[in-house]
Parts: C-alpha cells; sequence; structure tokens
C-alpha cells in the first residue's frame, strides 16, 4: 500500500472541503485537520501494519465527516462544487463510463475550441453469448481540471458549431447522442458565427434532431447549456446546478452595483438561494427528468461507484428515449419502470437496439415537441375563464378544419383540377384556332373605353403620400407633446442640429434629419404606423407573468410594471393586416422589465406561432427591445428558449414565414433562441443586436470592446442579421418582405 | 529655412497652447468646473469613448447639453459672469491651457522645418529598387533627394507606375509608408530635411526627447 498517496490524497480532500465551505464548518476542518496532522506526526515511526490501521481509521473519519457535512451545502457551495479542479470532468466520464472512445477534431490545446470535446464512444452490451458495441456520439464542454486553455467550460460560438456539426454526423449515422453540460455560460463574442446565433442554429436544428438526444447537467449555465441541453431525457447530477444567471452576475444585477466592483457574498449567496437552481430545484419543477446522486460532497475522478451508476442512468434513459418511440416494446418498458424505482438501475440486464426506423423517429421528434411544450405551464397565470377556454379550443378546432380543406385538400385536389381545366382550355383554344381562322377580321384590337380612361386622364396621388386632415386618431408619441428641444448623439462627429422634440418624435418618426440616428420610440408607433388602421385584434391578454420562484420583492415590482404599462407580460400578441395581408404579430414590449421573456412571454409566443399556423398566416416577431430571459424567473425564463424555438420549428416546417424585426437593443437568451433562429432577421437602425451587455463582456473575456460593437451594422457586417431598414420604411418593407418571400399566397410551401 | 533652435526656445517661453472653449450654439450656461487652475482632462479610453471632464452645461428650448474638455490641461480663466445668462454660440466660455507633451514639441518643431511629401492618390508605395536597396542597407537617413528625381513606385491592384519626388533638395529624414499598407491621398510619404540642418534637427529632437518636462 502506497501510504504516501493516500495521505496526499486525504490533504486534498480535506482541502475540496475547505474550498467548499470557505470558513463554515471550522470544527470538521479543524478536526480533519489535527487527526491529518496528528497521523503525519506518528507515521514515521510507526510500523507498517500500524500505519495501515490509523491510515483506514483517518479515511473513514473522512467518509463519517463528508457525509456529515452534505445535507448542509447551501445552493452556492454547490456552484463551489462544479467550478473545484477536483470536479469530475467529461474526460472522466468517457474514460470510465464508456468501454472505449475517440476523440474527434481536438488534442487538449490543438483544437478549435478545447472547451468543447466531441467523441465518439461505445458501450459494450451483452445479450445472450453475443456482445452488441453500441456506438453513442459524446458531446460536452470540459473544463479540464483547472486546464487554462479549456477556458472553465465556456465555449465559443466555434465550438458550439462544431457540436452543432457532430449532431449532423450523428443523425447521418443514426446513433443516439449523449451530451454533458459543464459550463458556467457561453463566451460572450460577436465573431462569427455569433455567440447568440450559434446557440439559436443550434436549438433549430436540435428541435427535430431524428436521433435521441441524453442530456447530462452538472454545471448548467444559461444559453451555454442549452446550445447542447434540448434532450429528449435531461438527467442532472445531484450537486449540480442549472441555472439562468450565475449567482454572481445576479447578485450584481439586484445590488446595482458599476463594471469592475464585487457584489458582497451574502447577497451573492442568498441570489444563489432564490434561483433555485440545484437539482432538487429543477426535478420539481420538471426541468430535469432525474436526478444521478453523487457520492457525498460531490463527485470526484476516484468515485468508481458513481461512474458506474452514471453509466447506467445514460444507458437506461437512452433505453427507455428508444424504446418509447420504437413499435415493440411492452416488456422491457415495463422493465425499465420497475428499474428507474430502484436505487441503483441496472440496465445492462437487457438489450435494446439502438436505432430508429422513419416512423419512430417522427415519433421521437413529435415527443420531444409535446415534451417541452408541456414544461413550464405552472409559471405564469393564466386567467381565462372556463367558458373563454372552450371557446379557444372550439376556435382553433374551427382554423385548423378550415386550414385543412382550404390548403390541403383545395390545394392538393383544386390545383390538380386547375392544371387539368388549363390544358384542356389551351387544347380548346389551338382546335378553335383552327376552325375560326377563315372567319377572324384582321383588324387592329379594339380599346375598351376604361383603359382609355385610364391612360388619359390625369392621375391622382397614391393614397398615403400627403398627410390627412390633422392627423386624428393617429398616435402621439408623450415625448412629441414636449415643447424641447433634443440634441442628435452624433452631434459632435456628424454636426448634427438640434431637433424639435414634435418634429423629431412626430413627423420624423424618431429619426435624426442630418445623420439618420434613430431614437427609440415606443411600441405603439409601430402598432399605428405599420399595421394597419382600425385591423388590430390583440389576442391572448389573459396570460399573466408570474413570479413562480416567490422571488423576494419581485412581486411588487410586477404589479407597478403592469399598472405602468397597463400591460400583463412583457409580449404583446396581435392578429393585424399590412396593406390587407393577414400577418400574426409578436412583439416584445422594452419597458415591460426590459422586455425580458419569461414563462408568460414565451407561452404567449407560442400561442401566436399556433394561430399562424393553423390560419396560414406570415409571422412578425417585432422586438421593441429586450434584455435577456427574466432571470427572476430562473429556469423557468431559460426553459423558453428551446420551448419557444420548437415551436418556431414546428411553425417554419409547415410553410409559414417567420420575419423577426429588431428596434433598440435586443441581446442575450431570446437572441439566442426564437429570434436568432429566424433564416429573416432585419433591423431598424441604430438598433443593437447581441449576446451579451458590454459590462458582461469586459468581465469574462477580460477585453473592452468598441462602443459601437453590438450595433445593427456590425451585426449586418458579421452575417447576424440580413438587413437594415429605416423606421419610416418598416412597412413598406415589410409589405415587399412577405409578398417576395412569402411569395402569392403569403405561404411559400 | 527657420533656425531650429529659435524654435525650440520660442517653445521653451510658453511651452502651452491656449484653447478657446466657444459656446456651441446659444442658450443658457451652466459652469461645471469651479476654479481656476483646476486640472482638466481629455477624451480617455482605447476608442475614445469614455468624455474628457465635463466643463459646462448650456441649455436651449429646455434641453440641456454638455460641454466636455477635449484637451488635457489646467483651467486658466473662466467667464463666470455668464453662468446662468443667456449667451450667443461662438461665446468665450473658458480658457483652457494646454501643456505640450514631449511628442507634440517634437511634432511642432519637425512641423515647421521639415518638408512633407504627400501621396497623390490612395495606393501602396514602394521605393525605387536601388534607393530600396540602400534604405535596407544603411537607413533612410543617407538618401539625398533631389527635385525631379525617380524615387517611389505606385502601386495599385498590380499596376505600377513611377513618381518622381517633387520638392526641394534634402536629406530623406522620415518615411511614414510601409510596403504593404495602402497610404490615402494627401497623406505624407516622406519627410525631407535641408542638408545642413540635419545634425541640428538631430540634436534638438534628442534634446526634447530626454529633458523635456511634462506637465499636467
Amino acid at each position: 500500500m502506497d501510504i504516501e498517496k493516500s495521505t496526499q490524497e486525504l490533504a486534498d480532500r480535506l482541502q475540496y472541503i475547505k474550498d467548499i465551505f470557505g470558513t463554515r464548518m471550522s470544527e470538521d476542518v479543524g478536526l480533519l485537520s489535527a487527526k491529518l496532522a496528528e497521523f503525519r506526526s506518528r507515521e514515521a515511526g510507526a510500523a507498517l501494519a500500524d500505519k495501515v490501521k490509523m491510515l483506514s481509521q483517518l479515511e473513514d473519519l473522512f467518509v463519517f465527516v463528508e457525509k456529515k457535512l452534505d445535507p448542509e451545502l447551501t445552493p452556492m457551495d454547490k456552484v463551489r462544487i462544479v467550478r473545484h479542479p477536483q470536479r469530475i470532468t467529461l474526460k472522466d466520464i468517457l474514460e470510465f463510463c464508456y468501454d472505449n472512445y475517440t476523440e474527434i477534431g481536438g488534442q487538449d490545446e490543438y483544437s478549435i475550441d478545447p472547451s468543447m470535446v466531441i467523441a465518439r464512444a461505445y458501450i459494450s452490451r451483452r445479450q445472450g453469448d453475443k456482445v452488441h458495441n453500441q456506438p453513442v456520439m459524446v458531446i460536452g464542454q470540459e473544463k479540464g481540471h483547472g486546464q487554462d486553455f479549456r477556458n472553465g467550460g465556456s465555449v465559443k460560438p466555434w465550438g458550439n458549431a462544431k457540436a452543432l456539426q457532430y449532431m449532423k454526423v450523428a443523425e447521418t449515422e443514426n446513433i443516439p447522442i449523449h451530451t454533458y453540460v459543464f459550463t458556467p455560460g457561453a463566451f460572450p463574442i460577436e465573431d462569427y458565427p455569433g455567440a447568440a446565433q450559434q446557440i439559436a442554429r443550434n436549438l433549430y436544428e436540435m428541435a427535430a434532431l431524428r436521433v435521441p438526444v441524453i442530456a447530462c447537467f452538472s454545471e448548467g449555465g444559461s444559453g451555454g447549456a442549452e446550445a447542447i441541453a434540448l434532450g429528449d431525457a435531461r438527467l442532472m447530477l445531484s450537486h449540480g446546478y442549472y441555472s439562468v444567471i450565475s449567482p454572481e452576475g445576479a447578485g450584481a444585477i439586484e445590488s446595482g452595483i458599476r463594471q469592475g466592483q464585487r457584489a458582497p457574498i451574502e447577497l451573492i449567496e442568498s441570489c444563489a438561494a432564490r434561483l433555485k437552481i440545484t437539482a432538487s430545484d429543477n426535478l420539481r419543477m420538471g426541468y430535469v427528468d432525474r436526478v444521478v446522486q453523487e457520492p457525498p460532497l460531490g463527485a470526484r475522478p476516484y468515485h468508481y461507484d458513481f461512474f458506474k451508476r452514471l453509466r447506467q442512468e445514460m444507458v437506461l434513459a437512452t433505453d427507455e428515449a428508444f424504446l418509447s418511440v420504437k413499435g415493440l416494446n411492452f416488456v422491457r418498458a415495463r422493465a425499465i419502470k420497475r428499474r428507474k424505482q430502484a436505487a441503483l438501475a441496472d440496465s445492462e440486464s437487457f438489450f435494446v437496439r439502438w436505432d430508429l426506423d422513419e416512423g419512430a423517429a417522427d415519433r421521437l421528434v413529435w415527443k420531444r415537441y409535446s415534451k417541452f411544450r408541456n414544461l413550464s405551464r405552472h409559471a405564469y397565470l393564466d386567467k381565462t375563464r372556463l367558458a373563454g377556454r372552450v371557446a379557444d379550443v372550439l376556435r382553433q378546432m374551427s382554423w385548423s378544419t378550415y386550414s385543412y380543406f382550404r390548403y390541403e385538400f383545395l390545394g392538393t385536389y383544386g390545383k390538380k383540377f386547375r392544371h387539368f381545366l388549363e390544358e384542356a382550355e389551351a387544347e380548346a383554344r389551338v382546335v378553335a384556332g383552327r376552325v375560326l381562322r377563315p372567319f377572324k377580321s384582321t383588324g387592329v384590337k379594339k380599346v375598351d373605353s376604361q383603359t382609355i380612361q385610364k391612360l388619359t386622364a390625369l392621375s391622382c396621388a397614391e393614397e398615403g403620400v400627403c398627410l390627412e386632415g390633422d392627423g386624428a386618431g393617429g398616435y402621439v408619441s408623450p415625448k412629441a407633446r414636449e415643447d424641447r428641444a433634443v440634441s442628435c448623439p452624433n452631434a459632435p462627429s456628424h454636426g448634427c442640429l438640434d431637433l424639435w422634440a414634435p418634429d423629431l418624435f412626430g413627423d420624423f418618426a424618431g429619426v435624426c434629419q442630418y445623420c439618420g440616428h434613430h431614437f427609440p420610440m415606443e411600441y405603439q408607433w409601430v402598432v399605428h404606423n405599420v399595421l394597419d388602421r382600425d385591423s388590430v385584434m390583440e389576442f391572448g391578454q389573459d396570460l399573466e407573468a408570474g413570479n413562480p420562484l416567490d422571488y423576494v420583492g419581485f412581486d411588487q415590482k410586477l404589479v407597478d410594471a403592469k399598472k405602468k404599462l397597463k400591460l400583463k407580460s412583457a409580449c404583446v400578441t396581435y392578429e393585424a393586416s399590412i396593406e390587407n395581408m393577414k400577418v400574426v404579430v409578436g412583439m416584445l414590449v422594452a419597458p415591460f422589465r426590459g422586455g425580458t421573456v419569461g414563462a408568460a412571454e414565451g407561452e404567449k409566443f407560442i400561442r401566436a406561432l399556433s394561430r399562424a399556423r393553423k390560419k396560414h398566416y406570415p409571422f412578425l416577431a417585432y422586438v421593441h427591445g429586450t434584455a435577456g430571459i427574466r432571470i427572476q424567473e430562473g429556469t423557468n425564463g431559460v426553459i423558453q428558449m428551446p420551448r419557444v424555438t420548437m415551436a418556431v420549428r414546428r411553425y417554419i416546417e409547415a410553410g409559414g414565414l417567420y420575419l423577426v424585426l429588431y428596434d433598440t437593443n435586443s441581446y442575450a437568451g431570446p437572441v439566442a433562441s426564437f429570434l436568432g433562429c429566424s433564416p429573416y432577421q432585419f433591423s431598424v437602425r441604430s438598433a443593437n443586436i447581441g449576446f451579451a451587455g458590454p459590462g458582461v463582456i469586459k468581465e469574462t473575456t477580460g477585453t473592452d470592446i468598441p462602443p459601437d460593437y453590438h450595433l445593427a451594422y456590425n451585426a449586418l457586417a458579421r452575417g447576424h442579421i440580413q438587413g437594415i431598414w429605416d423606421r419610416r420604411e418598416i412597412r413598406h418593407n415589410l409589405v415587399q418582405a412577405f409578398q417576395i418571400i412569402g411569395g402569392r399566397n403569403l405561404y411559400y410551401r | 529655412m527657420q533656425d531650429v533652435k529659435a524654435i525650440l526656445e520660442e517653445i521653451k517661453t510658453s511651452p502651452f497652447e491656449e484653447v478657446q472653449v466657444l459656446a456651441p450654439h446659444s442658450g443658457v450656461v451652466e459652469f461645471k468646473v469651479a476654479t481656476e487652475g483646476a486640472t482638466v482632462h481629455a477624451p480617455s479610453g482605447t476608442w475614445k469613448e469614455k468624455p474628457g471632464t465635463l466643463l459646462a452645461t448650456i441649455t436651449r428650448e429646455r434641453n440641456s447639453r454638455s460641454i466636455y474638455c477635449t484637451r488635457k490641461g489646467e483651467v486658466k480663466s473662466i467667464h463666470a459672469h455668464l453662468s446662468g445668462t443667456f449667451v450667443e454660440a461662438g461665446t468665450p466660455l473658458l480658457v483652457l491651457r494646454h501643456f505640450f507633451t514631449k511628442d507634440e514639441v517634437t511634432q511642432l518643431i519637425l512641423k515647421k522645418v521639415l518638408f512633407l511629401f504627400p501621396a497623390p492618390e490612395r495606393a501602396k508605395y514602394l521605393f525605387t529598387p536601388e534607393i530600396d536597396k540602400k534604405i535596407k542597407v544603411s537607413g533612410c537617413q543617407c538618401i539625398k533627394v533631389k527635385d525631379g528625381m525617380e524615387l517611389f513606385i505606385v502601386s495599385r491592384m498590380k499596376r505600377e507606375k513611377p513618381l518622381n519626388y517633387v520638392g526641394p533638395d534634402g536629406i530623406l529624414y522620415d518615411v511614414y509608408f510601409s510596403y504593404d499598407q495602402n497610404v490615402d491621398a494627401s497623406q505624407p510619404l516622406i519627410s525631407v530635411c535641408p542638408e545642413d540642418q540635419m545634425d541640428v534637427i538631430r540634436d534638438v529632437v534628442n534634446r526634447v526627447q530626454s529633458d523635456w518636462e511634462e506637465r499636467g
């Protein structure tokens, strides 16, 4: 027995306990330190047999104390556990959970992004005398036991792009994907493919991957986690965390500190508790399916039993994902159910072939969609009355029926019939032409009087060119009611003269006449000036933003926001028309809690998409402004990223035209999911679009960014958006876009 | 040609520049710097994104606009009697004193004594092969240039043409372009110094770099 090595391991364990608890639990730490020191002092003169005995006693004491301390762990302690260099990493999992593996596209720092590890691995399973090596694509962030180049598991956009590439490879090869989430968050840079846009792309593709994805969370930091975690089964390690924002980030926002300062540690601790980030919290809320129990104080690389358990759980979850959509599964599905209830699942005793036929893959994708669609329903307030709900269901059924006859039945058979008529008419014309040729006159074609009138009379001015009346009934911005001058922020560089507020925010639509800078306008401006007058019908008003985590002090803030803005959430949904083209509009309104997206906003967006799909209308997502996911809702907010993206995918795949228009400032989660996944994203001039704000970038990357880093023109140059529009031309451009991209029926497939 | 030493002495007698801050437009002025002699800062940050010291605000039509300091230095005088009153555009509000740095002094002297030869168009510039060889071996200051001498090759989109130097005779003092970078039209390519002034200029520049005391 190597006494020295074992002693060192105990010293490491002691250091680990000290790192996790800090100054707390000093009695237990003191006891362990004293006993270890005592062992070291007595070890020199003792015989080997005594040494072994003493060491064994000391190890027992460590086990006892670790067990005793485990229930004392606070949520913040768990954050420290997952970030500790001794924490298990993906490489450990690959080594101990899989029977063999080959890392793809990287060897330590020689990788496009060393924080993202991809491996082809296999799991050997026995069926009778036969051994099956079941291949699997393993994808996950690698924290690397303190290796600097791993960047702490903070993945750059190209790392996520690599992950997506190999997910598609797994889909082609028809093998399941195991993803392991070990990230504090994505690395917030905008270089192509862009942090936000790449996560959005990952989510969009994962929404319809035709192979099972099993995700396992250790450190689930918001968008970075979602980039690989949209799975059919989501497991979570018992000492991990899954959160919308790091507790430090939440503390910084709560305390309102400025860049470079640190929030008080007590506040960070309380934020960690308030955000409900632990495995048990997430299991209770339904955002993970199962918790994998770790050894006391968290798994470390020498906990071999834990790796065995993790392997069993991953295999079990994969089996379940396959069996749930396969035809012949009755006995084995029941066996899995029973085994899941057992303390240690034994999945190796039976065999499930890990491949899917076309029909099963369709069922898998549908099941995944349904699973996410049903999440977070408890997290918003739906005040629709029963009669209203029944009426809504009936209405939706009528839309679906109408759409079926109008677009599918008539669309298919009507088209065939029309084609037949066209052919028949052409034939008849040829015959008629030949028969009637001798009797036809060769005179000049007669022009009817209406055409003559059209060509000779003086034309009238086009509608909308001139201001009509005194603009009664139109929208007047409150800023335009002030008698004051306004300076353009570009005045020092462009020499813009001051503008009079009623001119600027009235006639000029908030656009500087000298340099074209766009001042922010209210969302009502778009409602009144872009959508047809009297065509706007709001729906889904009964869905209200709530406080699902009972976040301290947030109830009052919500009440204030609702009262001040006369809105119930940051998302407003309309059915309207633009130049008589019917359209469904989903708006994120910046003044309501910064336009943040929580469960209510996500649900409203999904319902609006569903309405557009059933009625076969194009969808306009107008982002008046969004600061990201609402942190006070914790994972209830984060889960909207995959949820809404899946709904967008379903809408687009059904043939819908999904167009996004950014105004003012749009950042973080929504851009990194259901907005960024649109193939048609446009921006109003002077808008800012990005993943993280300058403060967060400075804090995370340590580099300053130029003041125009997030400006729409730079987003366009990086390829994140498809065009920039002048605010005064939104209506015209939208009509053009709908007609050109949407085609004749505004529905392009 | 001017006497370099005399120029330096002249700068030494008043080693600063006085900057008048004028009202950018009419309005009511409110001063934000209280005392004369107060230190003021120029815009800072990598992209000059942090504005300089707030000197005053000027309010017109209920629109208050800030006037920031653009040069580092100290406040020499404030027209404090204007505080709270309506002023017209162009009214002097403050006088700032900006003390020259070593580089600014050097630039001031060189600007007066050197001849700058500008680029006629936006292109990449190279020296002719024999000149280029000499510069690489013994530095640019070994080259004597003459009016009409074929000195450069203008390279634009793979087409090359010779360019003759036009200007006073002298020694090539410095080169401001590199073979792989485009130079905008009217940007200087080289500076030329009269042969007899060369030693004096070198001496003065060295003295400025070693002895000049920067203030503020």
